[in-house]
């Protein structure tokens, strides 16, 4: 799927993580602040490319603001971001 | 009539007595009771000078000696950053500064650790600003973080000798009998003095600063005249809003009430819940709220406590007052119902920081306590406690009497939720040793507990009694299991703390973290 | 995953779906059962996100339903408005109980088992092993209860969402809980009829331990197997309320101890103390050394 427009998802209370996605023209960047950088930061980054990857987008300006997410919740705003910004609907067997 | 012209009265000295030669005949001074004399004692006994500054000039202070100060104001002090504003206007340089502990409101120092005016550091800890300061490398010289009992035998030993001590006290009279309220109910109230009374009695020279005169004799006084040589009147020594609040408020959290439930039911199948115990327990919720669990069970079973020591809080005081706790031992007071019941309860004792936890006093409080409830930063699986550090290596944290209370206490009970946010409480190896597991008995998380494999006692009455144990290892891996495995910190190898043990030992040191 | 229908269910906790810091928590505080919504606690501009974030946590998290220590549901919407895309999301894993709202006819429980069997068969689960709960909502509903409770084999149990019921009354809740007594009368028997469980409402002032106790008493007294709980705080008082007395347990370990007797003997008859032992007693004590044994009293 493809990122066409720019969309949010999550919250900034403690343990969420707000990821924002926007179109970009050709590889993923991502744009990290995180309470746990030092020691969650490497992690974080890696849950969202492989979610992205498994959803199929390969072009993403992603920027994520962290307060302590778990990586299940990373994953989950990940793709309520993808899907909302994305071309397609929510298909339940695609996603990881 | 002179003694010696007394029929009978030996002539020459009294060594035949046993006395030195310097024990001669008394000799009266005719002009005893003149007005000239009673000037003099007047004048001797009012210590109250004009300025901060004059203090400090008459203190004899110079460059490169050590200065100390109490944390009895909290997040409320003003006394820490007005007197180093002053030195530093007086153009002092190289000084150590020895508090009881420093906190958010001292960022300040940064400013003159930079122009140096300050050179060392000794405390039980450091937040805000400050303590980030540090840990990125602002000082040459590492801090040394003493506990509550090391510091008062460090200074006992004359490990740490303080030259000039800056005293804040509510209350004081012109001859120097020192506060931490005023009989009158005035002004600002902190309750107990209970750090500052070691520095009071082993500084070369004590200035206290108080914004509230009263006049003789200050009773009951924290700090006795004989250990003030001056006082200094300033507007205000602190402000009243940091220095503490109405009454310590129980947690409501789930997860920390909880953790206090199972804890209070450690404590009940302890062996160490009978008529007549004692405790101690921290002011973070978990640790905080165990008293209330305490309570019902002391309640149910018609048992009272012979006395509550530490930091004093409000709901150790309702326990007091409803004749559950017999005395409080109290080295700080944590909120303003505290500090009321020592200014009015008699049998709510005012104690210091060397009869709380010295190491140097074998009849030392801590030793007589049955259980400790305390809190952490993190443990690791030799249950070792770190209350200094964070996960991410900055120091954020005080040591205060944990270890001291942890080695004296029967039981040390450490109270922590598994995880907070996406770090593990529970981890392979602690960033900073403050309390060396060897004196850590239990471990209360909200997903299990966990006690040191050396307290075979204590297991066996936990099992018996129906409480869920498992290992620590198995905490440390549940853990992990939930949050992931964290990144090791990456530090430099500049030392920016030593940790002393309560013994004066070196038991850990804290390294600089990247920038 | 299959469910089971006989269990332990005195509280069941709610957990707002959109909240990754109570998804990762829910699962500590002991309660029997915990119920994930998607509902009412989601706005619905966050039904996805929701959606989202507890597939993910079921996908990740050890809740204890796998050991049966915890049951885990997850309440889905109307399927008109959005429960049908609750339940692609959720049923494929196999990890969860369907709690089907405002239920007002055996037909709503019927059509949302063809769609979880849809499901079931599409990911290759068994069909019929995902279990349901029928949330009871309305005079409507309470009145049908009984066809409801009995309209499917996945029917764990049955349960009385009071703030909409009471509104449908034309009344308001009251501390005593007046305006409910035939609804959860009609309820409990509904569900006893059908051989399942009864869950009561919710206790909103979650500051009100007394008031929540009360309550508690009154549903236990009534039949009911348990309650629902909107915060963690509420649910030692209440399986506080269902723990029997040490005196219960000890008759009831002394009815079992007859029960085993009696089967070495190979007599059909029970006797304790000189008198005859009747099988509904025998079933109570069972249930009491269950409660027993959830409070580590024996």
């Amino acid at each position: 799927m493809k990122i066409i427009k720019t969309a949010v998802a999550g919250t900034m209370e403690s343990s969420d993580i707000m990821i924002t996605l926007s179109p970009a023209a050709e590889g993923i960047s991502i744009d990290l602040d995180s309470t746990v950088k030092e020691q969650f930061g490497g992690q974080i980054c890696a849950v969202i490319r492989e979610t992205l990857q498994k959803m199929g987008i390969t072009a993403a300006e992603v920027s994520a603001v962290d307060k302590g997410a778990l990586d299940c919740t990373v994953k989950a705003r990940t793709e309520a971001a993808a899907l909302r910004a994305g071309d397609t609907q929510a298909d339940w067997e695609g996603l990881p | 009539m002179n003694n010696q012209a007394r029929k009978g009265f030996p002539q020459g000295d009294f060594s035949w007595a046993g006395l030195p030669a310097l024990y001669g005949p008394y000799v009266p001074a005719p002009d005893a009771k003149s007005p000239d004399r009673m000037a003099q004692h007047k004048q001797e006994q009012n210590k109250i000078l004009g300025s901060l500054e004059e203090a400090v000039r008459l203190s004899g202070l110079r460059d490169g000696m050590t200065i100390s100060f109490h944390h009895h104001f909290r997040n409320g002090d003003y006394v820490v950053n007005m007197v180093l504003d002053k030195l530093a206007e007086m153009g002092f340089r190289d000084l150590t500064l020895a508090a009881s502990s420093l906190s958010a409101v001292h960022d300040s120092l940064i400013r003159h650790i930079q122009s140096g005016l300050i050179r060392r550091i000794e405390t039980s800890g450091l937040r805000g600003r400050l303590a980030k300061a540090v840990s990125r490398g602002l000082m040459d010289i590492p801090v040394i973080f003493r506990s509550h009992g090391g510091r008062a035998y460090a200074i006992e030993t004359g490990e740490l000798k303080i030259d000039v001590a800056f005293l804040g006290a509510p209350s004081c009279d012109p001859s120097g009998n020192a506060n931490g309220y005023a009989r009158d109910g005035e002004g600002i109230f902190c309750g107990s003095l209970g750090y500052a009374k070691v520095d009071a009695a082993y500084a070369s020279k004590v200035i206290v600063l108080t914004s509230h005169i009263v006049p003789y004799p200050n009773a009951p006084f924290g700090i006795p005249e004989n250990d003030v040589d001056y006082i200094v009147e300033v507007d205000e020594i602190g402000d009243p809003a940091g220095i503490m609040t109405g009454a310590t408020r129980f947690t409501q959290n789930p997860k920390e009430l909880l953790i206090a439930k199972t804890a209070a039911n450690v404590i009940e199948a302890s062996g160490r819940f009978y008529n007549g115990f004692s405790l101690q327990t921290g002011t973070g919720g978990a640790s905080l709220a165990v008293s209330r669990f305490l309570r019902e069970k002391m309640l149910a079973k018609g048992i009272t406590a012979s006395f509550a020591l530490g930091g004093i809080t409000g709901s150790m005081v309702e326990m007091h007052e409803e004749g559950l706790i017999k005395k409080l031992l109290d080295v700080q007071s944590f909120d303003l119902r505290a500090a009321e019941s020592l200014k009015n309860n008699h049998f709510h004792q005012q104690i210091s920081a060397s009869y709380y936890a010295s190491p140097g006093n074998p009849g030392t409080a801590v030793n007589q306590l049955d259980v400790v409830v305390l809190s952490a930063l993190e443990v690791d699986i030799a249950f070792n406690v770190n209350v200094l550090t964070g996960s991410d290596g900055v120091i954020r944290g005080a040591i205060g009497g944990h270890s001291d209370t942890a080695a004296g206490a029967n039981i040390a009970i450490v109270t922590v939720p598994l995880i907070r946010g996406r770090i593990p409480s529970i981890v392979s190896n602690v960033g900073t040793v403050v309390t060396p597991g060897c004196t850590v008995d239990v471990v209360v998380t909200d997903q299990g507990t966990a006690v040191n494999p050396v307290r075979k006692d204590l297991i066996e009455r936990l099992a018996a009694a129906g409480i869920p144990l498992c290992s620590i290892e198995e905490l440390q891996r549940k853990a992990e299991a939930v949050v992931g495995k964290p990144e090791p910190i990456r530090f430099t190898d500049q030392v920016v703390g030593v940790v002393a043990y309560r013994d004066n030992r070196v038991i850990d040191v804290i390294r600089a973290v990247h920038a | 995953m299959s469910f089971t229908k006989d269990r332990l269910r005195r509280t069941m906790l709610f957990i707002p779906g959109n909240n990754p810091g109570m998804l990762r928590d829910c699962h500590i505080y002991g309660a029997d059962c915990i119920m994930l919504d998607l509902e009412d606690s989601v706005s619905i501009y966050e039904k996805d996100a929701a959606r989202l974030l507890v597939r993910s946590a079921l996908q990740s998290m050890d809740y204890g339903q796998q050991d049966g220590r915890t049951e885990v549901l997850v309440r889905i919407n109307d399927l008109k408005s959005g429960g049908l895309t609750d339940l692609e999301a959720v049923v494929p894993l196999g990890k969860t109980l369907i709690r089907l709202p405002k239920t007002e006819t055996p037909n709503d429980v019927l059509e949302c088992e063809a769609e979880i069997s849809r499901l079931e068969k599409a990911a290759g689960l068994e069909v019929g092993s995902t279990g349901m709960m029928a949330a009871i909502e309305s005079a409507e509903g309470i009145l049908n209860a009984r066809d409801i409770a009995k309209a499917s084999q996945r029917l764990v149990g049955i349960a009385l969402g009071a703030e909409d019921y009471v509104t449908d009354l034309k009344t308001t809740r009251s501390a005593e809980g007046t305006e409910l007594l035939f609804g959860r009368s009609m309820l409990l028997h509904a569900a006893r009829a059908a051989g399942i469980a009864a869950i009561d409402c919710v206790y909103s002032n979650v500051n009100d331990e007394e008031g929540l106790v009360a309550q508690a008493k009154l549903v236990h007294t009534l039949g009911f197997d348990g309650k629902s709980v909107i915060n963690p705080r509420q649910i030692d008082p209440i399986h506080q309320v269902f723990t029997p007395t040490q005196k219960d347990i000890e008759k009831a370990m002394a009815v079992i101890a007859a029960l085993k007797e009696a089967e070495q003997k190979g007599s059909g008859v029970i006797s304790l103390g000189g008198r005859m032992v009747d099988r509904p007693v025998v079933k109570r004590a069972l249930y009491q050394l269950e409660l027993a044994k959830a409070m580590r009293l024996i």
